[in-house]
């Protein structure tokens, strides 16, 4: 029996359009707004809107532009009002150039201005009431030598609280931070001056930062080297200070002067001179600046003192030069020192050991802890690794053991110890004790990241927080750096494992495959991966060998690779 | 007349207890009769270290002896739960596959030093510490001083030292030089069991014991770890165990 065909819905057609103007059955409607010959153009109502004052215009929604977002209903035009108000305070920063003068000798000068006011040509050493002419509306201010000294003095302390144990003040406009031992609390050296250029930004300063062997080669590169941040890689001071000009190395005028006669412009042109004749020109301070920048004479930072620090010291009644003797001044401090950190409730992060010898040269040691301790025991090991880093020289007669950084460390919670009676294995203990001996990079965990390509599913993390895991799909236990090719490679299209290959000069019987796992390239990274395919199969061959290959592509689409095999990992 | 025999019963267990050495130590088993009771002592001594080394020069036997001592680091760190420490100058080990032999990312330090010296140094420094569980080193060049130093502190410490011996060249065999270690177990890895359906069984490995301290060697096929790091005897054709009452593909016939 045939089925009745539905018959269409049809609405009757009704030629009156009553309250509305479209008729029933739709169509064309006359009157329509697009219809009308008279319409407005859109640049005329374009121009209407914006002679309307701005209370009174439409939203970009009303006007058809969907790109706009519509404006929340409880929320005024604020943001234009804002942008307005910063712009108008960045013009009238601008707008203000800010000087500084200062007496020096028996006149007026401007001893500082800032960019705008260098812009208008106001420059250092010009006569006060010269730049008064020349910017009527330039703000004055007297220089304060002294406040410009107790804010360096008090950056100092903050450097020593907050950086390195030896950090000083290098008046008038710089600081000395040494950052030996103390830059992996900060992840680097670069990182360290990045972090701390975003500080002084913040805090309204411009700062150049410059990373050297010596203090008067960083104190040159700072302030006489091209880039705001430099880092002269260790051992190469020469090449960093021969193109400076003689007065980075922080001479006198005197010696400025003759240098300028001698015609000495650039560090490069000292360093072939014999010294004998540069010391009669120049004077022999002038060699000995130039020694320190290089590193031939040693030009000790005398530290900020923080009396925050906690410090002890030992004085030894006879010099004493055997690793046994230091071994047991160590134990000792360390003893106190956990005395003084335990009162006031800190553990320790780096360590600092300075022993005086006789001969008036220090020797100087540090250790590091991946978490803030004070058990003696742990810190007395990872102390004893650096005894053979100590010359006695003829004997060492004063110790000081400094906690330059600590940490806040409470009592432990010892209850699971008391039920179970289990070892508490700290894995911090562990880092320490491994990266004393090798260095705090070479000991890592192997941390998860989100990503199917296998290559890039693995991460060195911090040792000592605990990563999660993958998901269980079947990987190898060895996985090669790089995917290494296949040859002569006999498989069925499109889905089936290898049957034979030659990988290594050698012929592989495959006799089970297990797969295709299908891993698709991340668009989001490169553009040559937006189609990629890797078809990875685990295939066992006769002899027992178990391995992980890849083929290019998926055997349909051109795109998806090349249908090239690659070995990628060895199963056990 | 029943004096006499409780008194020769009571002689012969004193005397049983003489000749069978004691072990006063302990023992982490493998729990595999065949190879807990040819092992002295019951089971893998804990204080104790431990070479292993590839048969061949094979990628694939290298992978094996890695998983082997990967499961034996597996099953005592979750015994006694501390990290492992896994010392290598190579860093191609990839941890999602150590994962499923039981040795998850969070157990696992891993060091990187830049020579075999360095890395004896580290896992000394690391045992006498007595924080890790297991330690387990990949070293190429091991003297016979180094592995007396390396048994005398982990059995000082109780904590197993598991050493990978590598190959120095396709000729030269790791296990033929003198070592102070209380096990040494030569790996390779064995054709696994063929499914009747397509794909991969589980994995299977030759373990032979070169040699062990007061026992016998002896060599056996066994099935690779599994996600907790135990191995598995095969199940025989006819006597399979419970496991064939699992998946489709171990009973295969």
């Amino acid at each position: 029996m045939p089925r009745p065909r539905p018959v269409a819905l049809q609405l009757p057609v009704d030629d009156n359009p009553g309250a509305c103007s479209v008729p029933r059955g739709g169509g064309w409607r006359p009157g329509a707004r697009w219809a009308r010959t008279d319409a407005p153009e859109s640049t005329d109502v374009e121009s209407q809107i914006a002679a309307l004052p701005a209370h009174a215009k439409p939203p970009m929604r009303e006007l058809g532009r969907r790109s706009e977002a519509a404006v929340h209903p409880y929320r005024g035009d604020a943001p234009a009002h804002q942008a307005m108000s910063v712009e108008a305070t960045v013009a009238a920063f601008h707008a203000s150039p800010l000087a500084l003068i200062g007496k020096v000798g028996r006149r007026e000068e401007v001893v500082a201005a800032c960019a705008s006011a260098a812009s208008l040509g106001i420059v250092v050493g010009m006569a006060a009431t010269h730049a008064r002419a020349l910017v009527s509306d330039l703000d004055f201010r007297p220089a304060e030598p002294e406040a410009d000294a107790a804010l360096l003095d008090h950056l100092a302390l903050r450097a020593v609280r907050r950086w390195t144990p030896i950090a000083a003040a290098t008046p008038p406009d710089g600081l000395w931070l040494d950052l030996t031992g103390c830059e992996h609390l900060h992840g680097g050296e670069e990182r360290f001056c990045q972090r701390l250029r975003a500080f002084c930004q913040r805090a309204g300063f411009t700062a150049r930062v410059a990373v050297a062997d010596t203090p008067g080669a960083a104190h040159a590169v700072a302030r006489f080297g091209r880039a705001a941040l430099t880092i002269v890689p260790s051992g190469r001071t020469v090449e960093a200070l021969g193109p400076l000009p003689i007065a980075a190395l922080r001479l006198n005028s005197v010696a400025l002067t003759a240098g300028r006669k001698f015609g000495f412009e650039t560090v490069a042109d000292l360093l072939p001179v014999a010294r004998g004749p540069l010391a009669r020109r120049l004077g022999l301070a002038a060699i000995t600046r130039l020694d320190q920048a290089l590193g031939g004479v040693a030009e000790p930072i005398t530290p900020r003192e923080d009396a925050e620090v906690p410090v002890v010291e030992r004085r030894l009644l006879e010099p004493i030069c055997t690793a046994e003797a230091i071994e047991r001044v160590m134990g000792d401090l360390l003893a106190d020192l956990a005395e003084v950190l335990q009162a006031r409730g800190l553990g320790a992060r780096v360590l600092r050991l300075v022993g005086l010898r006789i001969d008036g040269g220090e020797q100087v040691v540090a250790v590091g802890t991946s978490r803030p301790t004070r058990e003696v025991s742990h810190l007395l090991r990872l102390l004893k690794l650096r005894i053979d880093r100590i010359d006695p020289g003829l004997g060492i007669e004063q110790f000081t053991l400094v906690a330059p950084h600590t940490e806040p460390l409470d009592a432990i919670d010892l209850g699971a110890v008391l039920a179970d009676e289990t070892l508490v294995r700290d894995p911090a203990r562990l880092v320490d004790v491994v990266a004393g001996r090798i260095g705090a990079r070479a000991v890592y965990r192997l941390a998860p990241v989100e990503s199917h390509v296998p290559e890039r599913a693995v991460i060195r993390s911090d040792p000592v927080d605990a990563p999660g895991g993958w998901p269980e799909w079947v990987r190898p236990v060895r996985l090669f750096a790089r995917p290494e090719p296949l040859a002569r490679v006999i498989a069925l299209l499109p889905d089936q494992p290898p049957r034979r290959f030659e990988w290594r000069g050698t012929t592989y019987m495959i006799v089970a495959g297990d797969g295709p796992e299908r891993i698709h390239g991340e668009w989001w990274r490169r553009d040559a991966e937006v189609w990629a395919v890797r078809d990875y199969y685990r295939v066992e061959d006769d002899k027992g060998g178990r391995y992980w290959v890849f083929r290019r592509g998926d055997g349909f689409e051109s795109e998806t690779g090349d249908l090239s095999w690659w070995m990628h990992g060895v199963f056990a | 007349m029943f004096a006499a025999s409780t008194n020769l019963q009571h002689s012969l267990a004193q005397l049983r207890t003489i000749a069978v050495p004691v072990a006063d130590y302990r023992v982490l088993p493998f729990e595999i009769q065949g190879i807990d009771s040819r092992l002295s002592g019951g089971g893998l001594r804990t204080g104790a270290l431990h070479e292993a080394a590839a048969h061949s020069c094979s990628v694939v036997d290298d992978a094996a002896t890695t998983l082997f001592l990967a499961g034996i680091a597996a099953r005592e760190s979750a015994r006694t739960g501390g990290p492992v420490l896994w010392a290598s100058c190579r860093n191609d080990l990839y941890a999602p596959g150590l994962e499923q032999a039981g040795l998850l990312s969070a157990n696992v330090i891993y060091a990187q030093p830049l020579d075999d010296s360095a890395l004896l140094a580290v896992i000394e420094d690391a045992v006498r510490d007595g924080t890790p569980s297991a330690v387990i080193a990949e070293a190429r060049q091991v003297s016979m001083v180094a592995t007396r130093r390396l048994q005398l502190v982990a059995a000082d410490a109780d904590i197993p030292v598991l050493l990978l011996r590598r190959r120095r060249g396709r000729e030269h065999d790791p296990l033929g030089e003198p070592s102070a270690a209380w096990t040494r177990w030569r790996i390779a890895s064995a054709p696994s069991q063929r499914l009747n359906v397509a794909g991969v069984g589980r994995p299977r490995w030759s373990v032979e014991l070169a040699r062990q301290r007061s026992g016998t060697s002896f060599s056996m096929i066994v099935e690779g770890c599994d996600e907790t790091g135990c191995l598995a005897v095969p199940a025989a054709l006819g006597h399979r165990t419970a496991e064939t009452a699992g998946p489709a593909r171990y009973a295969a016939a």
